[in-house]
């Protein structure tokens, strides 16, 4: 097993040692797996997209949402905080509705 | 199930037997750590508050130092005082005396400085040390334990196998008649819902809610996102991209345990079994919180390496991160990378952890205590220092 995928239902796995470019690995998910090329590098312990994702869709992992994807993202590519963003603690998001409702 | 533990008077059981010199105010850490310096067996808590704050903050600070005074790993206490301070000396020392304690002080205005303060500290201190060296430790029921929960320099590896097999011990201590206290609210954030329907009650679940709104309001008052701040630029680094996978990978420590109840930051757990404590994730005022509320051993997940310990809780520090086993060795005190490597199943890894963790309990040595990195120490406090 090269990276776990913890649900099902998740559309990113975390790799268990560093990935290179053009690798098919084996995906875990508890009594499964699933085979991914690599599209990129990535580094262990970072996530990999396992279907592609598209713009504005919620990235799963633990089978919840840990965020949304900025930018859409190819299966086999790197998901971090490039190309995803948090849905919580966005004060920033907070202070731009003020400031168009005044 | 048990540990080799101090029974003190108000039946609680600690798994150290220190005697803590107490600074009631940032102005009087200099003597604290002073007098504790040269007293085998002294230990000293500091911190950098105790004036000119808000009334709220001020009780928290005196309630925070009366919980550590209390915390059954002291077997008597020393106060140091300034004089001029907001915290009142005299409530936090009778409510450390009421649970059967030796209580003293020292007031660096009174004493008539630095120099003649410390040495009057010294002789105190000793003469506190040679009363302590003669309770003797006896076997307590792992019922006795106060497990307080803690994540910190995470990454991914943390969520997947630190965290769990914390879990799991957390659930044994549970099942054992213990007590086991999650703090970190910001780190509930975007977890909350699952840490809701493990509440007890409807009640505590809306009280485990509102206070990560809470916790996430006052972050969102800033204006900005708080990333980089929390997740850190560390976690980051460590593979991990929001919030929201942080906290589901922290409130693993929970296990699967219902929570009991909700307190306030340093508040003494009125019940056994799994609670909410509210917190910050940063490790110096969770670490004190967790002591204030009573914890008496801490089980400290983490990914990347946290060398972090504390004055007189010892702080059992858990990773499942390869290269952090290997690297940080001083630091690390129990490897969980063998679920990944497919040696150990979590259950397996869990139950070994447990086991562990009443052997630091009964006196042996954590990495932290070993190195002397124990000075994660501080008060947490919401309003503005004027």
């Amino acid at each position: 097993m090269d990276a776990i995928m913890l649900r099902e239902n998740d559309n990113v796995a975390t790799a268990l040692r560093d990935l290179a470019v053009g690798e098919e690995i084996v995906v875990g998910i508890q009594e499964q797996a699933l085979r991914v090329r690599i599209g990129q590098p990535i580094p262990f312990g970072h996530k990999i997209a396992t279907v592609d994702i598209g713009q504005g869709d919620n990235v799963l992992k633990y089978g919840e949402v840990i965020g949304r994807a900025t930018q859409a993202i190819q299966k086999g590519f790197l998901a971090h905080v490039h190309n995803i963003e948090s849905l919580r603690g966005r004060g920033d998001l907070a202070a731009q509705e003020a400031s168009h409702g005044v | 199930m048990e540990f080799k533990g101090y029974r003190r008077k108000d039946g609680r059981a600690g798994t150290r037997n220190y005697v803590g010199v107490l600074s009631t105010v940032v102005c009087a850490n200099e003597v604290a750590e002073r007098v504790a310096r040269d007293v085998h067996g002294a230990t000293a808590f500091m911190h950098h508050q105790g004036c000119c704050q808000m009334p709220m903050d001020v009780a928290r600070v005196s309630q925070t130092l009366i919980g550590l005074g209390q915390n059954p790993n002291l077997a008597s206490v020393l106060l140091v005082s300034l004089g001029c301070e907001s915290v009142v000396l005299d409530e936090v020392a009778q409510a450390i005396a009421a649970v059967g304690k030796r209580v003293e002080r020292v007031v660096i205005q009174e004493e008539g400085g630095a120099a003649r303060s410390v040495a009057k500290g010294q002789l105190l201190a000793q003469d506190m040390v040679k009363e302590a060296s003669d309770f003797s430790a006896e076997m307590c029921p792992a019922s006795d334990l106060v497990l307080g929960l803690k994540c910190g320099s995470s990454d991914t590896t943390q969520g997947l196998f630190a965290t769990p097999a914390v879990g799991i011990v957390t659930d044994l201590v549970v099942a054992a008649g213990g007590t086991s206290i999650l703090g970190e609210v910001t780190e509930f954030i975007g977890a909350e819902h699952l840490l809701a329907r493990h509440a007890r009650s409807p009640e505590v679940a809306r009280q485990i809610l509102a206070l990560v709104e809470r916790m996430e309001t006052r972050a969102k008052a800033m204006g900005c996102d708080m990333r980089g701040g929390q997740p850190t630029g560390g976690n980051i680094k460590g593979g991990l991209s929001t919030i929201e996978e942080k906290s589901l990978g922290a409130i693993a420590k929970a296990g699967v345990s219902p929570i009991e109840a909700v307190y306030e930051y340093g508040e003494r757990p009125r019940v056994k079994g799994l609670v909410v404590m509210d917190s910050p994730g940063r490790e110096p005022e969770i670490l004190t919180g967790l002591a204030a509320a009573g914890a008496n051993l801490i089980a400290f997940a983490t990914g990347r390496g946290a060398p972090q310990g504390f004055p007189f809780v010892p702080v059992v520090k858990i990773t499942g991160n390869p290269v952090t086993w290997n690297k940080l060795r001083d630091h690390m005190d129990f490897y969980v990378g063998t679920i990944m490597e497919g040696t150990e199943t979590l259950p397996a890894a869990g139950r070994r952890l447990f086991a562990e963790c009443l052997g630091f309990a009964s006196g042996r040595l954590t990495k932290a205590e070993i190195s002397g990195y124990t000075n994660s120490m501080d008060i947490y406090v919401t309003g503005p220092v004027i």
